[in-house]
């Protein structure tokens, strides 16, 4: 072995040696998020929804998260019955020291949790659960997702405005996310000069009703719109499904309703049936700004091209980007709960949605609502078409401070 | 005589109680959760596993309980833990005794039916009146008085939660072992062995199962109100019958009729819904189920059965007399 190969060969252990010294001091900071939500039980088809949205930002950003690395712990918050979901909370923040909790699916989840939230002092980011006053409840809360305010509120002006109706009946599913939706829709409608002529509870969320008898007697009162929320799954198609075969239509109504009766994923299972109808949703998965059709690209490319991401996936993607957003703010200090929120606080972004921010004073999503219309395009297959946008829709429930969203005593 | 004397392994389940909340502060609402599912199955073996209820809808009493406590103290009329308890067990035992008053005519399938039924109209009733009891969403954030006027309750780390809870399923245990070895007791029993041959000697079976059922629900509404205040949260879903289906399961799996069935029952069956969750958070389902299955086929009498025929057939033989 020549001098000339040892040194090479030296000079080669020296620089690995070097190499390895410069990885470890450049680790990335390893930041831990709990992840709740109901893997199992009625709600368990939402969760991986979130979860490939969750994945796809982390392969797609991977160069703005650096020098961070994210780690999620899941934790499966099953039945919505909010103890579950409370004892991950205290689990994840007690036992896996987690940095920042998010996830919360059901409404009752992200309540029952809200005081463990506030007892363990880190960002809760909630990235479905839609009654409007979760946020009141703890001041760690930031939620990226919705409430049914913003979007059967604004529902509720155009049907007036835009549709031109002069009566409406509501249908709604008989829980909180479905009353909401209704108290909305009508408080909007009633004061642009319509009248609500009937309200009809069509069952529970977790079972799909026969919507004919609901249907029938909206037929024999004749209203012009016809107002519906049920929870985005099965039961929007069984809408859909039943107001055609009634000829409601025909009989001279408009179905109309919140984007949850026409969820993207299920769109284009409901046929000719669901062309023409009219909604109002802060996100579909044809809306035209290039951080969607990026997203929307990226989505097919890795789950297929059949699958479809919807307003859960989004509000998932959203979700995470607030956290990455948080991490570089605090400059890695993301346990400071405080200082986490405060970051976020007025923050701005493109999502796949359209411009959104987090609204200083609640913490609860700014964002632009789209009146949509179902369309049936060239390459023979449904779209939406949005007829009008409102930009920077807050939610009016604690806006107006009504009802439970009215300041306590 | 020598049934109900005090044996020493019965010290067993409270000391492993007390170790466990020195061993894992990290899991006391964990625990918490595993003492409530204790008293409930306890409540349910009384009326199942003694006196032979057959009944699928416990959980309109746990129901009623939580609601009781829960509606007390979100509108901040009563929100002392221990009577708070109290009066979640004179309301659902008040609940209890009416509708035992019209249940307990029929038997069998008819009575599961029935009790199904009248969970699944309170549960209707308190999805109407959701402005007062909150609905599907629930109550929130329950304020609970400080245990004595000085242990508070902490969100964060359950701890005395935990030994509340303790000290109430002690209390509600010890009453329930005097009960079922009184003579009144062992007529439940006899009652669920022969009814014909209790009503051919005179005794007044009508009369005892309602008055067993009333205890049992009090007790439930017991479980429902410390739910109630461990999680500091109640919604629809303590009238679901989600919750009753599980306690029956826990204590078919721990084994009926026998004292320390719901203890061993919800140990097993919680101890492996949270440590499979935790590890395969969509798929522990699975695991369950085949423990369920397996527990189905081989040990019909439960843990405690399989227990005991074990111990017939090897453990020691007794000298011959």
């Amino acid at each position: 072995m020549s001098r000339h190969t040892i040194a090479v060969i030296a000079a080669a252990g020296a620089m690995a040696i070097a190499a390895g010294g410069a990885t470890s001091q450049a680790q990335a900071q390893d930041v831990k998020i709990g992840l709740i939500l109901p893997y199992t039980g009625p709600g368990a088809e939402l969760s991986p929804e979130m979860d490939k949205a969750i994945d796809l930002y982390q392969k797609l950003n991977a160069a703005q998260i650096k020098p961070y690395k994210l780690t999620i712990i899941k934790r499966d918050s099953k039945a919505p019955n909010g103890a579950a979901a409370k004892i991950d909370a205290q689990e994840l923040l007690t036992q896996e020291k987690v940095d920042v909790l998010a996830g919360w699916i059901y409404s009752p989840d992200a309540i029952a949790s809200a005081p463990v939230v506030t007892a363990g002092k880190r960002l809760g980011v909630i990235m479905n659960a839609g009654t409007a006053f979760i946020t009141n409840l703890s001041p760690y809360y930031v939620r990226t997702s919705f409430t049914l305010w913003q979007s059967s509120y604004v529902m509720g002006e155009e049907a007036a405005k835009y549709l031109h109706a002069k009566t409406a009946v509501v249908a709604y599913t008989d829980y909180p996310p479905g009353k909401d939706a209704l108290n909305a829709f009508k408080y909007a409608f009633e004061h642009n000069g319509g009248k609500v002529i009937d309200a009809i509870p069509a069952g529970g969320p977790e079972a799909t009703p026969d919507f004919t008898p609901f249907f029938q007697r909206v037929k024999d009162e004749h209203p012009n719109v016809l107002f519906v929320f049920v929870p985005a799954g099965d039961q929007a198609t069984a809408v859909v499904k039943t107001f055609a075969a009634l000829g409601m239509k025909a009989a001279g109504t408009q179905l109309i309703g919140t984007g949850d009766i026409v969820p993207d994923d299920l769109l284009q299972g409901m046929g000719e049936s669901a062309v023409g109808l009219i909604t109002v949703h802060h996100y579909n998965a044809d809306l035209d700004n290039p951080q969607n059709k990026a997203f929307v690209a990226a989505w097919k490319k890795a789950y297929g091209p059949d699958s479809t991401p919807n307003f859960t996936s989004v509000g998932a993607w959203d979700g995470i980007a607030a956290i990455n957003h948080a991490l570089h703010a605090t400059k890695g200090k993301i346990d400071d709960g405080a200082a986490a929120v405060k970051s976020l606080e007025g923050w701005k972004f493109n999502s796949p949605q359209g411009p959104i921010e987090i609204d200083p004073h609640t913490r609860d999503i700014v964002m632009n609502e789209y009146l949509d219309q179902v369309v049936k395009g060239s390459d023979g297959k449904l779209h939406e078409k949005v007829l009008a946008t409102f930009h920077n829709v807050k939610d009016q429930c604690k806006e107006l401070a009504i009802g439970p969203c009215a300041p306590k005593k | 005589m020598r049934r109900h004397r005090l044996r020493w392994w019965e010290a067993l389940p409270w000391i492993a109680g007390l170790a466990f909340y020195f061993a894992f502060p990290d899991y006391l609402g964990f625990g918490c959760d595993l003492l409530v599912t204790i008293l409930f199955a306890l409540s349910l073996d009384l009326a199942l596993g003694y006196a032979g209820i057959i009944t699928l809808g416990h959980g309109a009493f746990f129901g009623v309980g939580a609601y009781t406590v829960g509606m007390l103290a979100s509108y901040n009329i009563w929100t002392e833990p221990i009577t708070g308890l109290l009066l979640a067990a004179a309301v659902a035992g008040v609940i209890g005794f009416l509708s035992g008053l019209v249940l307990l005519r029929t038997t069998g399938l008819t009575l599961l039916m029935l009790t199904l039924c009248t969970m699944t109209l309170l549960y209707e009733a308190a999805n109407m009146a959701a402005a007062y009891t909150g609905g599907f969403d629930g109550l929130p954030s329950l304020p609970i008085s400080p245990v004595f006027g000085v242990f508070e309750f902490n969100p964060l780390y359950a701890d005395t939660q935990y030994l509340f809870a303790l000290g109430v399923i002690l209390v509600c245990f010890i009453f329930v072992r005097i009960l079922v070895y009184s003579p009144f007791g062992q007529s439940l029993t006899g009652i669920r062995e022969n009814v014909l041959r209790m009503h051919a000697i005179g005794s007044p079976v009508r009369r005892r199962l309602i008055v067993c059922y009333t205890i049992s629900a009090a007790l439930a509404g017991v479980a429902g109100g410390l739910s109630a205040q461990t999680t500091a949260f109640v919604n629809l879903a303590v009238l679901g019958l989600d919750r009753s289906a599980t306690v029956l399961i826990v204590l078919i799996l721990g084994g009926y009729g026998r004292l320390y069935g719901a203890f061993i029952g919800a140990v097993v069956y919680l101890a492996l819904e949270h440590f499979l969750a935790q590890i395969y958070p969509a798929a522990w389902q699975l695991g369950l189920g085949i423990v369920l299955v397996l527990i189905a086929l081989f040990a019909r009498n439960g843990i405690l059965g399989l227990g005991e025929t074990l111990w017939q057939r090897f453990g020691p033989r007794r000298a011959a007399p």
